[in-house]
């Protein structure tokens, strides 16, 4: 359960932006998507006493982040790396600053109230990845919708032919992203860590970018490569507490190690959606 | 012209808005920013220690940038730099004390450079996007600093987790003990004259500028783009190394936890909002270097100084963005 615990945040992202690289959007901003939900999350969970609510509110800034992207990429044709380094500076910026100015640099502990779990540590967020996986899975390959989608990736000028509108459905993939990276963000503040602390997310957000690309941009693939990672980061406790004669921090470092090395063993192969990350309509002579 | 001075218009105003937006009153706050910026000799010192390594990392984003390679792995090669230095310093300086800070600077350069060529390799043969390896590997490169000051570079009483302090002789020289200024800017500086000489100037420079416009052009004009890249790679971590070597023989002269300060990431914007051109990376390095030591004197009044710096800076490309791409929408309009 702890496994599936540590893998769910990396695998809400990663599953939403399997989503978003299908519709042809890399959203390089999932980090800041992320570090800036779980950071209002924590505040509205704090404020209103429901976890709830503060999940709401996570998937809700998210998709806020995830228009604010869009506004760049797919109306002004902005370069997506770029547009996405300044949102994930813009989250750590900003959530660090609304943090220190709420709450002082003590780092004291708040209570935040946590969701609520059942059985052997289960909760209905966890549950509810399983089952979005299953829909995300159905959605992208079953229907018209997810036909075209996965065409906007491919080769939107045929998408725009045959009567659909590409941006529209690249906008619909960055907010399935950006919405599911914020329920990341929100999980991880008030599913896992029952607090929020600057920078928390870690790099959880680029982690899933990796897995994306091992998952092999397939909602299934993407989902094993998720909890492996979550095997992976559970491990570093298990080791630890175990006394393996191995220094701490190379525990940390397994889940990116190993995300690199799946990534320099699996390469990106031939799977990859054939406009990912190229505007659209495409830049004349390019 | 217009751009430059749309630019320097708009990160003043970013300043100003941001200030705004965080209730620090912004008459008071740009007068705190300016005074510890540039007040007096300690100030202006403290500008041109702090631009230092965001010159040279900013060259180094450059130099990737502008070949087609999303180098964002500056941190990571950045303390790379600072570690590699630290070793050799271990174990050169016995041996031979007089070439001690030149290998220190050149492994740095190389040990670095080495990284990011695998990534940029990664990307060039095996399809894996520079953007998500050099991230991972930054990762990797903090947590082996953290064991690096703890296990084999520890300090000899092995209580800090930090290295040996520098015998001050081998650090750059400081033209006044009381302020940090330190010789190593003016190595920045002449990086820069050499890294906007090699891009302008040679035909090494205009190849990669082709190959970061126009993969396919440069493909089929045999320009051999995949070379060219996972040079400009090495070159841009080198760079990004050789800022973390100079901070270490300039400022800190001992590496510890607390050397990761986030140069490497505040860099990207510095390159970005500098045009990605070596001239202006120089005043764009100076600025948000001002920015960060006058910022310092605004985080004495109020504990939220340091963070805003980061909010600044993507207020500052954003709104760049937007200014420039705007034009070029309305010239080609979507169809």
């Amino acid at each position: 359960m702890s496994v599936l615990r540590y893998a769910s945040v990396v695998g809400y992202a990663a599953l939403g932006e399997s989503v978003g690289q299908r519709s042809g959007v890399i959203n390089i901003g999932l980090e800041g998507t992320m570090i800036t939900s779980s950071y209002f999350a924590m505040i509205v969970a704090l404020s209103s006493g429901s976890p709830w609510l503060g999940i709401l509110a996570a998937i809700a800034v998210g998709v806020l982040c995830g228009f604010l992207q869009a506004f760049f990429i797919l109306r002004l044709r902005a370069d997506q790396v770029v547009v996405g380094t300044a949102l994930n500076l813009l989250g750590l910026g900003l959530t660090g600053t609304l943090y220190r100015a709420r709450f002082g640099t003590s780092g004291q502990l708040l209570s935040v109230p946590r969701l609520p779990t059942f059985g052997p540590g289960l909760d209905a967020v966890l549950l509810l990845w399983l089952v979005l996986v299953g829909i995300v899975t159905w959605a992208l390959f079953k229907t018209n919708w997810g036909l075209a989608l996965r065409a906007a990736g491919e080769y939107p000028e045929a998408v725009e032919a045959s009567g659909f509108r590409p941006l529209m459905l690249r906008l619909q993939g960055l907010s399935v992203s950006s919405a599911l990276s914020g329920l990341a963000g929100g999980y991880l503040a008030l599913g896992i860590a029952g607090a929020f602390a600057e920078n928390m997310t870690a790099g959880r957000g680029f982690v899933a970018l990796a897995m994306v690309t091992f998952g092999r941009w397939h909602p299934i693939g993407v989902f094993a490569a998720s909890v492996l990672i979550g095997y992976a980061d559970s491990l570093q406790f298990e080791l630890q507490a175990r006394q393996v004669a191995l220094p701490p921090q190379f525990f940390v470092s397994l889940p990116y190690l190993l995300a690199l090395v799946v990534l320099i063993v699996a390469g990106r192969g031939t799977r990859v959606p054939a406009a990912l990350g190229e505007p659209y309509p495409r830049e004349p002579g390019a | 012209m217009i751009r430059v001075a749309l630019t320097v218009v708009g990160l003043f105003l970013a300043v100003v808005l941001t200030l705004i937006v965080f209730g620090v009153d912004p008459v008071k706050g740009l007068g705190l920013i300016v005074e510890g910026a540039a007040g007096d000799k300690y100030g202006l010192a403290r500008t041109a220690v702090r631009a230092t390594p965001l010159l040279l990392c900013g060259l180094g984003v450059t130099i990737g940038w502008r070949a087609g390679m999303y180098n964002i792995g500056g941190e990571g090669q950045y303390v790379l730099g600072g570690v590699t230095g630290a070793a050799v310093a271990r174990l050169v300086v016995p041996l031979a004390p007089g070439l001690a800070s030149i290998s220190i600077l050149a492994s740095s350069f190389v040990s670095a450079g080495l990284l990011a060529a695998l990534a940029g390799w990664l990307q060039v043969k095996r399809g894996v996007q520079c953007v998500i390896s050099t991230i991972l590997m930054n990762f990797l490169v903090l947590q082996m600093l953290a064991w690096t000051v703890r296990g084999p570079l520890q300090e000899s009483k092995h209580e800090l987790p930090q290295t040996e302090r520098l015998p001050n002789s081998l650090m750059f020289k400081r033209f006044d003990a009381q302020v940090d200024l330190h010789s190593g800017v003016f190595v920045a500086l002449a990086v820069a004259a050499l890294v906007w000489a090699a891009l302008s100037l040679t035909r090494w420079g205009f190849v990669l500028r082709v190959v970061g416009q126009n993969r396919r052009f440069a493909f089929v004009n045999k320009l051999g783009p995949d070379a060219v890249q996972v040079w400009a790679m090495a070159l841009s971590g080198g760079l990004c190394g050789l800022a973390g070597s100079v901070d270490y023989l300039g400022l800190v002269g001992q590496i510890g936890d607390g050397f990761s300060q986030g140069w490497g990431f505040l860099a990207i914007p510095v390159a970005l909002l500098g045009g990605l051109h070596p001239l202006g990376v120089v005043a764009s390095a100076a600025f948000f270097g001002a920015l960060l030591a006058g910022g310092e004197g605004l985080s004495r009044f109020n504990t939220t100084g340091a963070t805003l710096v980061y909010v600044i800076q993507a207020v500052a490309v954003l709104g760049y963005l937007y200014f420039v791409r705007r034009g070029r929408v309305k010239e080609a309009p979507a169809a």
